[in-house]
């Protein structure tokens, strides 16, 4: 075989890969779990809970 | 409560800091050469040859791109990592020697490239010595965040953690296959390609040293911090993940436009301009997600100052990933090429989009890492937001008239068909527009040194502060 078609088909098959990966992202199967992954930033609340403790006892 | 784990923020807070401190280094450097420019004297060649043009620009580069935004991407990943997977960072004393290892090669880079020893490859310039030094300490990155990552208390891996994974990987690869090299004595080696594959390896490299460096590990940030700010998931995450797959597939085939009219094949110049055209797409698809998540509360945008950094550093994206596709058109960059209208693309992404998106995460940052919500003045981060984007404007919109301009000059002929200017005279024209862009460069340094004084402030007498690591299931109850 020719390197050539060894490229042609690394090429299509990327392109196919990337329709399926498209495929996939858009189907119904994927949504609860990309509802939750989307959720994730949110998930642990970065405000520091010492804030308010410090901020007394400054005044304080 | 009091026993319970912590997130390792101090890798965190100190490349925090060093992001704002290189920055001002390197826009320092940026503003010296643009004045160098204008005015040729501060070449300063009575003291040696240290400080000519030729010797500071890759130390502008170098330290802009990896010293102020690695730092800022090794910050932010390492944040973003440990709270959206809920756990601490992978071997805490490997991520500590990132730090230092990162700091050292900006260092050596601070010297040897004044000194003259460059490996002659643009953005890969450091010698043989500092790139092993950058492998040793991207191995370590790559085992740190991936560490982290196989550790992670949720199912689900963060979009913005991919794109970071994505950047670490490609960064890791374009390196070492790049700094192939075979050294001849401790500040000298050369490249292990030959002629038109050199340059195309280079370019490979180039480019998606943006892609990759400049844009994924950015985009990282926006998936995170953009939502956090606007207090609101992003628009679309099935969106974000075909942005994430088709940035991928496509990014690496665009450097060729690098190289268009010269020894390379034609056909190679084909491939590089139509991907770099196909890119658009994602990049598109990726700001609109960006911009889109703040839909519902626009009215933030007018009191916040940092959503305004992050919403702006998206419309600079939007900008220059339109500008960039066009520009690889052949007979567009017939005109641009070699002129400074590329100066002023690069500019608008890398002040606009990456600069920008940066300050604006470093501003969410920092107070967080004093046990604070807020930096010590709101005001002043407005006061940086607004000096910093006139000085972009100034930039770009300098480097564009003049960058055309040079084009036009360079191509005119007179009817006999000898050139209608000389090199020189297209010189002379440009001095006035050099002159702005030296004035822009002044405003956007300007609001480095506002935002350092912020940070000053916000820490001074504080105690460093880690918060506590908060299990997922009671997180999602």
């Amino acid at each position: 075989m020719d390197i050539n078609d060894a490229r042609t088909i690394v090429t299509v098959l990327g392109l196919l890969c990337f329709i399926g990966i498209c495929t996939w992202a858009y189907s119904r199967h994927a949504k609860s779990g990309f509802d939750e992954a989307a959720q994730l930033p949110f998930t642990d609340d970065d405000v520091p809970d010492a804030r308010e403790a410090r901020r007394h006892s400054k005044e304080g | 409560m009091q026993s319970q784990a912590t997130y390792n923020y101090q890798v965190v807070r100190q490349f925090a800091i060093m992001t704002v401190v290189w920055g001002i280094v390197g826009m320092l450097v940026g503003v010296i050469i643009a004045a160098q420019l204008v005015w040729p004297a501060l070449n300063l060649s009575d003291l040696g040859e240290w400080f000519h043009f030729g010797r500071l620009r890759p130390l502008h580069t170098n330290a802009v791109i990896f010293a102020f935004g690695g730092c800022a991407l090794f910050a932010t990943s390492y944040f973003v990592v440990q709270r959206t997977c809920h756990t601490t960072l992978f071997a805490p004393r490997l991520a500590a020697f990132t730090f230092w290892g990162w700091q050292l090669t900006i260092v050596l880079a601070a010297i040897t490239l004044p000194m003259g020893y460059t490996s002659g490859k643009e953005y890969a310039e450091l010698e043989w010595p500092v790139d092993i030094l950058i492998t040793l300490v991207w191995v370590s990155y790559a085992i740190v965040f991936f560490g982290t990552i196989a550790k992670r208390k949720v199912s689900h891996i963060y979009v913005a953690n991919w794109f970071f994974g994505g950047f670490i990987l490609t960064v890791a690869l374009l390196h070492l296959v790049n700094s192939a090299a075979v050294p001849v004595s401790v500040w000298k080696s050369y490249s292990a390609y030959a002629g038109a594959q050199d340059a195309m390896v280079q370019w490979w490299y180039g480019h998606n040293a943006v892609g990759f460096f400049l844009t994924a590990g950015f985009l990282g940030m926006m998936y995170y911090f953009v939502p956090k700010q606007a207090g609101r998931p992003v628009y679309s995450y099935r969106l974000s993940v075909v942005h994430f797959w088709a940035l991928i597939f496509t990014y690496m085939w665009a450097g060729p436009h690098h190289l268009h009219y010269t020894a390379l094949p034609d056909w190679t110049q084909s491939v590089g301009m139509v991907f770099s055209l196909i890119l658009l797409a994602p990049s598109w698809g990726g700001m609109i997600n960006g911009i889109m998540t703040l839909s519902g509360a626009w009215h933030k945008l007018r009191t916040d100052p940092i959503l305004k950094f992050l919403i702006v550093s998206l419309s600079f994206y939007g900008m220059s990933t339109f500008e960039g596709p066009m520009m690889s058109i052949k007979t567009v960059n017939a005109l641009s090429h070699y002129t400074d209208w590329t100066v002023g693309h690069v500019h608008s992404g890398a002040l606009g989009w990456v600069a920008m998106i940066s300050i604006g995460s470093i501003y969410y940052l920092l107070p967080r890492m004093y046990g604070k919500t807020e930096m010590y003045s709101v005001k002043l981060i407005t006061t940086h937001f607004w000096v910093a984007t006139v000085g972009i404007v100034l930039y770009i919109a300098s480097m564009w008239i003049a960058g055309v301009m040079q084009g036009l000059m360079w191509r005119a002929t007179n009817p006999d068909g000898t050139l209608a200017y000389s090199f020189i005279e297209s010189v002379k024209a440009s001095y006035p527009f050099w002159t702005i862009r030296f004035a822009g460069g002044v405003l956007f340094l300007s609001g480095m040194l506002i935002m350092f004084y912020n940070m000053v402030k916000t820490i001074a007498g504080e105690k460093a502060y880690n918060a506590p690591v908060i299990a997922p299931a009671a997180a999602h109850a």
